[in-house]
């Protein structure tokens, strides 16, 4: 039964070969039936390996198909890895892939590139598949850049405006920036630990550095780079709120459910040669420190909402890297996966809105949708409930919870990045019921035309009884839970020790991270429904203004990179384009121009002036010849 | 024998495609696609037969040997030889050339007869460079190559083609004289040694050289394969020389032509002066890095589409230098394989370009835009092409890419690490070509039709061997591997002289 594992990349990339191939040629039905059923059917197929492994005592279980290349002792191969860690990814891909593809075909309908969305979509979700279960790192790799290339395609999917194609661009550069140290810490790390194979590697590793030297960290530091472009963590983070030129769907799948959690996934899959890089662990924990601060911030001021929401998603990773930061992997992983339900739903239900608005992204000019789309807010409004992390009854309160637990009570945790999880829940609370008051609450501003069909309403309310019941995985001890979740990665993914003594504030932090959240929604209601007035009062004096320009221009990084740094590379290959060096060339062929106007000069036809030219030349000769 | 039918199959297919050409329009270019074909299966058997059990010998891994004598004289002989190596590179010298014949079909219109002979008769030049172990014959051959391929820019290219021929020209003419004074220095060198006077390539291997002399010696051969590659600040006669050649043109030069400068440095620059080499080769391998990021900013700066297409192939040749100064095995293949990938993927945007220009008359950028509405298949074909330009894993640039900086990595990690640079800025450039030409408002002004059969089977083939490249290398590296090694093995300890004749 683990024998099917390889049909689950493999199915969604037959899908993308048919409608590649296909051209556009099949009927729109046909396409949907392959673009959606090659996905589900991956997704009976991960089902099938889980069953496998689980009957297999859930021990780690790798598929060889081929050596991929086999050079001196570099021989990478294209294997399959299936471990606790791996399965999750799998499910989630497959599980949220194949709601989002269901839901597309009906969000998409109208679309004329109906096809080519689906062999694109079809394409990510392989890709995303291989570099879940890849067991090498180069297959990582291809499965990384493929993703990469997929969200490049559908950012830019609606590629008659030149501004989406901008997005698709910054997108694959800006992750492409951070693949270039990722690249040269494989390139570290194979000449140094001899493979690419990532349980190999990092047996090789433990065994030959010691922890805090100079290798492990250099290659931690390497890899966390692609981590941070992928997942758009500080200082690669511009590009994720301009991905939202993509369609709807794309957002929810890889740009909050999937691809974006690649560098979490990383981490996670690397933790045993994180581990000896201390240095860069604490990095990864201030890296997502401060992301999440930051980008919560951002979301504050936002008026679209695909940008709320594509803020919101660099914020909840924050959180995630934040955990991976403190050693606390497998909370890292909750968190992804309970995200990935919350936030496609919510994405999810944010197409429902912008479509039955007329593709409408601002949400000033939203409102009262309550009560026309009900279904909709009701899901949304679960969705927003479980980022908030609301107690108790969503799935985000536990995943957000075990995070903020770990930051304090780890040993690599503390006050500090509990302080900042912990006001970032407060902001998470404030941001997310600013939205929904402005889309949902308040007087209605528009009439809605289509409301969604039942394609599009199953996979919401799939995925929002997933936002709440996820948390039964994992429900700690303190309420009387067996975190099974935590025990079941804890194979994969140690459970660290806790700091001494921090069992006994439990019931104090919890507190505190149950009142940040209500703290937050609470003020929503009070700022943006009761006494809109103060929020006014606020922005309208200068440093109020200020602050919301700095903050809706994403802290102003856009400036710099897009401002200095691409600008000065397009302005010096502009201006060079005549190539320097060529000028040298033609310098040479001036030269000879001028050379040869001198010998015309000598050329005269008088017969009186070749003869003195003669006479001179003699004597000249004759001189050298006397004083040599 | 086989070798020498090779060439002899393109000369008199060259001839024959001349004199068929009255009688029908494409006559001549059947001639030649069956002269192509012929010879493909020749050298595609030779790869499924004898390649496949070279062995490793103290000269190298030759599986073919042919020898006549010449101008025994002055020990000049015939000398043709095939491993792995040139049998790679003549296959995709063969399957460009069918390329070429098949993207000119309604491009050349004046003089089709005479263009068909140049193209053949480059063909032969090429295929006599990949093949000669003599080092006259090597001159000899390479002087065969470039003369028909000045024609073949000067008399159907494109607007500034006679100052594009003639820079062409004098560029490698010049380089090509300095190589042949090498040549003839280090005859006399051996014959001063052991009182022979020979051109062979196995009998002037470990030739005793003086430390200046073996350096002197193998610049002048540097001259040569650096200009042709070419190494940035050799390079400027090449966007120049693509930009201006009709498809076909640009096509050979960039697919082909280009790979004989690294394939000399393979075959001779190491094995002749392995020790100048090696001490040169800091300074080549930072030619190459400067070459891959160069190139790459040059390429993104271009509003002409042939022009950035050619600016990549500095790029991606730089990876080629980069990985053959490294010498060791990881950089060889990588320097292999991206030679192969680069033929294909470089060949295929050309391709695309001088389809492009047939349909709207331009190859400015700026007047392009939105294709894709109007020509998927084109606007599927050319993201392709520029995404595997970009080293996508999976497609065979990736494979050659990651290989040539793991070898450089070995070499020098410094240089590695600032060349996996080239990732980005390669991006930049594809995508941005993507952008201006696919991408876009559409431009209800222009017809495009959209790929004809013809041409979708041409790009399509190509396409399905870079993925092959891509997805499963190791076809590719078994076959060059024993050449490699073998080569590896003369660098290391070459043959003694005196021991041989």
């Amino acid at each position: 039964m683990r024998d099917a594992l390889v049909l689950v990349p493999a199915l969604p990339l037959a899908g993308f070969l048919i409608l590649f191939l296909s051209m556009g040629a099949l009927k729109r039905g046909a396409v949907a039936w392959i673009g959606v059923g090659s996905v589900g059917l991956a997704l009976v197929a991960a089902v099938v390996a889980a069953t496998g492994f689980w009957r297999h005592g859930a021990a780690p279980y790798t598929q060889t198909l081929y050596t991929w290349l086999s050079v001196a002792a570099f021989v990478p191969r294209v294997r399959f890895y299936l471990d606790g860690l791996s399965l999750v990814a799998m499910g989630v891909v497959t599980g949220v892939g194949f709601l989002i593809h269901l839901y597309s075909a009906e969000f998409m309908i109208d679309d004329e590139g109906y096809s080519r969305f689906f062999a694109y979509m079809n394409l990510f979700v392989a890709a995303m598949l291989i570099l879940v279960l890849a067991d090498n790192l180069l297959l990582l790799l291809l499965g990384w850049e493929g993703v990469g290339l997929a969200s490049y395609l559908l950012i830019g999917f609606w590629y008659g405006e030149s501004l989406n194609g901008l997005a698709a661009r910054k997108a694959f550069i800006m992750t492409r920036l951070g693949d270039v140290a990722f690249v040269i810490g494989l390139l570290v790390l194979f000449n140094r630990l001899g493979t690419l194979n990532i349980q190999d590697l990092v047996r090789n590793a433990q065994a030959v550095w010691v922890p805090g030297s100079f290798w492990p960290t250099l290659a931690g530091a390497l890899l966390l780079g692609g981590a941070l472009g992928k997942s758009a963590q500080l200082p690669l983070q511009t590009w994720l709120p301009d991905a939202m030129a993509g369609p709807t769907p794309v957002s929810a799948l890889i740009h909050a459910a999937t691809m974006v959690t690649a560098g979490v996934y990383l981490v996670a899959r690397l933790h045993g040669l994180y581990a000896l890089a201390p240095a860069i662990e604490r990095l990864i924990a201030v890296i997502g420190a401060v992301t999440l601060l930051l980008s919560a911030f951002a979301a504050l001021v936002q008026s679209d909402i695909k940008r709320v929401l594509a803020y919101s998603t660099m914020s909840q990773i924050g959180y995630m890297f934040l955990a991976n930061g403190v050693g606390a992997w497998s909370a890292a992983i909750f968190h992804f996966m309970i995200h990935a339900f919350f936030k496609a739903l919510l994405f999810l239900a944010a197409g429902a809105v912008i479509q039955a608005l007329h593709d409408e992204h601002d949400i000033g000019r939203m409102g009262g949708l309550r009560r026309q789309m009900p279904f909709t807010f009701w899901s949304f409004l679960i969705g927003g409930a479980a980022l908030s992390a609301f107690p108790f009854i969503t799935a985000g309160f536990y995943s957000k919870d075990l995070i903020l637990w770990d930051a304090f009570a780890s040993p690599l945790g503390g006050p500090a990045f509990w302080a900042a999880g912990l006001l970032g829940a407060f902001l998470t609370g404030l941001y997310t019921f600013r939205l929904i008051i402005r889309v949902f609450l308040g007087p209605a501003k528009s009439k809605i035309g289509r409301r969604p069909g039942w394609l599009m309403a199953v996979p919401i309310g799939v995925l929002a009884l997933l936002s709440v019941v996820g948390g039964l995985l994992n429900i700690p001890s303190l309420f009387g839970g067996g975190a099974q979740f935590t025990h079941f990665l804890a194979q994969v993914l140690p459970a660290q020790a806790l700091r001494p003594g921090v069992r006994a504030i439990e019931p104090d932090l919890e507190t505190a991270a149950i009142g940040a959240s209500l703290g937050g929604i609470f003020l929503a209601f009070l700022l943006f429904l009761h006494a809109p007035q103060w929020v006014e009062k606020v922005k309208s004096t200068v440093a109020g203004a200020a602050l919301a320009r700095w903050w809706g221009a994403g802290w102003g990084f856009d400036r710099l990179y897009e401002g200095v740094v691409a600008r000065a590379y397009a302005g010096w290959a502009r201006a060079n384009r005549d190539d320097f060096v060529d000028a040298g060339v033609d310098g040479v062929v001036e030269g000879n121009r001028l050379l040869h106007q001198l010998l015309r000069w000598t050329q005269t036809g008088h017969v009186r002036w070749y003869a003195m030219a003669i006479a001179l030349g003699a004597m000249g000769w004759f001189w050298l010849a006397v004083l040599s | 024998m086989i070798a020498l039918w090779l060439i002899v199959i393109m000369l008199v297919g060259g001839i024959a495609a001349w004199l068929v050409a009255p009688l029908h329009r494409h006559a001549s270019a059947w001639v030649a696609i069956a002269a192509l074909a012929t010879d493909f299966a020749l050298a595609l058997g030779l790869a499924v037969g004898p390649a496949r059990t070279a062995a490793v010998t103290r000269i190298g891994a030759f599986f073919v040997n042919v020898a006549f004598p010449w101008i025994p004289r002055f020990g000049i002989s015939f000398h043709l030889a095939m491993d792995g190596l040139s049998l790679v590179m003549i296959l995709l010298t063969l399957f460009l050339g069918l390329v070429s014949v098949l993207v000119s079909w309604r491009e050349i219109t004046e003089r089709i007869g005479f263009f068909h002979f140049n193209l053949l008769w480059t063909m032969a030049g090429v295929l006599g460079v990949f093949l000669a172990v003599d080092l006259f014959l090597f001159a000899f051959f390479w002087e065969v190559m470039l003369v028909p391929m000045y024609f073949i820019i000067a008399l159907w290219g494109h607007e500034h083609r006679i100052v594009a021929a003639i820079k062409f020209f004098i560029f490698t003419q010049v380089s090509g004289l300095i190589m042949m004074v090498a040549i003839v220095g280090l005859v006399l060198a051996h014959w001063r040694a052991t009182g022979t006077l020979t051109f062979d390539y196995f009998a002037l291997l470990g030739t005793p050289l003086s430390r200046s002399a073996a350096t002197w010696l193998m610049l002048g051969f540097l001259a040569a394969f650096l200009v042709k590659l070419p190494a940035v600040p050799f390079h400027t006669w090449l966007p120049d020389a693509h930009t201006e050649a009709p498809t076909a043109g640009s096509v050979i030069l960039a697919g082909v032509l280009l790979k004989t400068g690294a394939y000399g440095l393979l075959r001779f620059v190491f094995p002749l002066f392995p020790d100048a080499a090696f001490r040169f080769a800091p300074i080549a391998m930072a030619l190459g890095v400067v070459g891959i990021l160069y190139g790459a900013v040059q390429a993104f700066g271009q509003t002409d589409l042939k022009r950035l297409v050619a600016y990549t192939s500095v790029s991606h040749l730089g990876f080629v230098l980069l990985g053959v100064f490294a010498w060791n095995e990881l950089a060889l293949q990588g320097a292999v394989t991206q030679m192969i990938a680069h033929g294909l993927s470089t060949g295929a945007l050309f391709a695309l370009a001088g389809l492009l220009q047939e349909r709207i008359h331009t190859r400015e950028m700026p007047r392009m835009g939105g294709f894709w509405a109007m020509a998927p298949r084109m606007g599927a074909m050319g993201l392709f092409f520029a995404i595997a330009s970009l080293g996508l894993p999976g497609l065979g640039n990736f494979i050659g890419e990651f290989l040539v900086l793991l070898g450089a990595y070995q070499a020098n990690a410094w240089l590695a690490a600032i060349a996996a640079f080239g990732l980005v800025a390669s991006a930049a450039y594809a995508l941005l070509l993507v952008q201006r030409v696919f991408h876009g408002p559409r431009r209800p002004e222009l017809a495009l039709p959209d790929l004809a059969p013809r041409e979708l089977a041409v790009l399509g083939a190509m396409l399905v061997f870079l993925v092959w490249i891509g997805v499963y290398p190791q076809s590719l590296v078994d076959t060059v591997r024993p050449a490699i090694l073998g080569m590896q093995h003369l660098v290391v300890s070459p043959p003694l002289l005196g021991r041989r004749g």
